[in-house]
């Protein structure tokens, strides 16, 4: 057990840069932003290529350059181009598919959706060279951590700067931004750089700490980032104002989530491939909340004014709400139904490589998939 | 300070909807004019704010600020020295930063340059300075995100904002209609104080007949997309609330018999 949570320690530090990227277009631009599905495998490839070519720093400094060209893209297609939001990140995410896939071979006309990263000299194999008597996964939560405490520092300094505050004021009101002769176009794209930069970072650091980068290992990412931002507000209680503190609770929102589903795993909860879905409903619920408390509180209120003016209180809040705890309870039966009996046959192969890959990579078995790609490619 | 030539501007061109704005309007106003802008709804008086801020390009005339032709220059070239406070108090400022991060954004710009720290000492002392006269107690609460501050005073520090460096032209749109009584005459003795002080030339809309009288020295009527009067000297000064009104219901009756003959034709 111990070893699987500063597993997940590691992994959500190591996702905790794309998180902090999440938590810059989501929360401060208000733009939810699906290039990460993307930009992330970039980084991946970027860094496994140069990697096994033997520079793994020029390998994390040129996936975060190149994470930050597709932010890049992106804002052009969003601000010039004026394709919608959402629909300019799809583009971009879509598009990076190829991208990836060229990057990984080593020739135009076959396509590698695996790089291995086996015997690469990473910065995490140096790191634990350096320091042979300390436990290894420590050593690399250290450096990691050391990562992770820069890019906060040097987030934190860039958003109290002009050009900071000028993006966090374009997230806010851009019509007012206009007015103070702000580009607000050029703030948009240069904030979609910036977190798509520590996106890619962040996936550098996923190739080399887990020594693969995998064309579909990012599906779904930009889910769990939104997940580990809610998280990390959630950790924070309510002290959401203070910017500084934001960004490290994006970090520790990232560990808390991984902890979490090591957890959840380890106890059998669910099996590895439910992670998707948990992580929807943590978000649905987490969103979910606000509204629900409303209508409660509107509901509380009618129901109090109509008992004193003494007329029988009409059946529809309350009607609602058992009706909504009807379906919430047949959706946890049919779950757990689902779960259950599906436990045993995962029971038997859960060692902990198995648990590994299916829990970073998603839930595919990497031999298949080379198959089935090569057969296409061909 | 303010040159304006013959502009128009039609929207929806060629549709059912098109709606002439502007049509062939001219405008000159002096340094250190303050003239405010009466019209009814539609006269086009935030369209001409709009077409001298920049937001689109005219379809045709030309405009000068400062003798400098700005006829195609875009909204954040024209903003460096065009002020300009909308009706709504929330349009104005960015919530989510604080007093002293929204002031820094009107006034560190390019003076300091991108990548320094927005909000120094120093700059903390020019902004208790500029806010102490609001008597709102905001030279004390810098550090207050924008956002939990009432109305009034989100548009008095909208205010300060645009004036912070001092604009070449500030357009002031309704800056008080959102307002209730009391903070809206506040907030207008600081922008008349303010305005006076540093002789900034002034256009102000508003719906108020007597401040359109008091405030300034020239009182202009908008009507379908022109301007129909311009009052300004002694015949300002002999004008009162009853004689504006009826001046008002002039332009406005005839524009209106005019439009019955075109319905009541069809």
């Amino acid at each position: 057990m111990l070893n699987s949570i500063s597993g997940a320690v590691l992994t959500g530090l190591v996702y905790g840069l794309m998180v902090l990227g999440v938590y810059i277009t989501f929360r401060i631009l208000k733009i939810p932003d699906l290039t990460v599905d993307g930009s992330i495998v970039l980084g991946m490839s970027v860094c496994a290529v140069l990697t096994n070519a033997g520079h793994p720093f020029l390998a994390l400094l040129l996936a975060t350059a190149c994470g930050a060209i597709a932010g890049l893209v992106t804002g052009v297609l969003q601000t010039k181009v004026k394709v919608p939001a959402i629909l300019s990140g799809i583009l971009t995410m879509t598009g990076l598919y190829s991208v990836n896939l060229l990057i990984m071979s080593d020739n135009w006309h076959t396509s590698t959706p695996t790089l291995s990263l086996l015997g690469a000299s990473t910065i995490y194999t140096k790191a634990v060279k350096l320091f042979p008597s300390l436990d290894t996964t420590f050593v690399k939560i250290i450096v990691t951590l050391i990562i992770c405490a820069v890019a906060v520092v040097f987030v934190e300094m860039f958003f109290k700067t002009h050009l900071g505050l000028s993006i966090r004021a374009t997230g806010d009101n851009e019509e007012m931004v206009r007015s103070t002769s702000i580009h607000s176009d050029a703030m948009k794209t240069i904030a979609l750089s910036l977190a798509n930069a520590l996106v890619a970072l962040s996936g550098a650091l996923f190739a080399q700490y887990m020594g693969y980068s995998d064309v579909t290992a990012g599906s779904g990412t930009v889910v769990v980032g939104f997940a580990s931002v809610i998280i990390g507000e959630a950790l924070l209680l309510g002290k959401k104002d203070n910017l500084s503190l934001a960004f490290v609770g994006a970090i520790l929102g990232s560990v808390v989530y991984r902890i979490i589903v090591a957890v959840a795993i380890q106890s059998e909860v669910f099996p590895s491939y439910f992670l998707k879905l948990v992580s929807v409903l943590i978000i649905v619920v987490a969103l979910g909340i606000k509204p629900a408390k409303d209508a409660f509180a509107k509901a509380m209120n009618k129901k109090a004014r109509i008992s004193k003016s003494a007329v029988k209180p009409k059946a529809s809040a309350k009607g609602a709400i058992k009706a909504i705890s009807v379906v919430l309870a047949i959706i946890a039966v049919i779950t757990l139904t689902v779960v259950f009996s599906k436990a045993p046959e995962e029971n038997e192969n859960s060692s902990d490589s198995v648990l590994t890959t299916q829990e970073e990579g998603g839930m595919y078995d990497s031999n298949k998939i080379i198959t089935t790609q090569s057969t296409e490619a061909e | 300070m303010l040159k304006i030539n013959n502009i128009s501007k039609t929207f929806y061109p060629g549709t059912v909807n098109e709606k002439k704005a502007l049509d062939g309007l001219s405008l000159e106003l002096q340094d250190g004019d303050f003239a405010t802008i009466i019209g009814s709804n539609g006269a086009g008086k935030s369209t001409l704010f709009n077409a001298i801020a920049g937001v689109w390009t005219t379809d045709s005339g030309e405009i000068y600020i400062d003798g400098e032709n700005v006829t195609f220059a875009p909204e954040t070239y024209r903003a460096k020295f065009v002020g300009r406070i909308f009706q709504d108090p929330m349009k104005g400022t960015s919530p989510s930063l604080t007093i002293e991060e929204n002031l820094a954004l009107a006034y560190s710009g390019g003076r300091k340059g991108f990548l320094r720290s927005a909000v120094s000492k120093k700059d903390r002392e020019t902004f208790r300075e500029v806010l102490a006269p609001l008597d709102m107690g905001l030279e004390d609460r810098l550090k207050v995100p924008m956002g939990t501050l009432s109305g009034g005073q989100r548009q008095a520090v909208t205010l300060i904002m645009a004036t912070i460096v001092t604009p070449k032209l500030l357009l002031l749109d309704e800056h008080t209609a959102a307002l209730d009584p009391l903070t809206a005459e506040k907030v207008l003795a600081i922008t008349k104080q303010i305005v006076e002080e540093r002789k900034i030339t002034t256009l102000m809309i508003t719906h108020n007949m007597a401040n359109s009288l008091e405030l300034g020295n020239r009182t202009i009527l908008m009507d379908n997309g022109a301007i129909a009067i311009d009052l300004k000297g002694d015949e300002r000064k002999n004008m009162t609330v009853p004689g504006l009104l009826e001046l008002y219901r002039q332009v406005k009756g005839k524009a209106l018999d005019n439009d019955r003959m075109l319905l009541s034709s069809e």
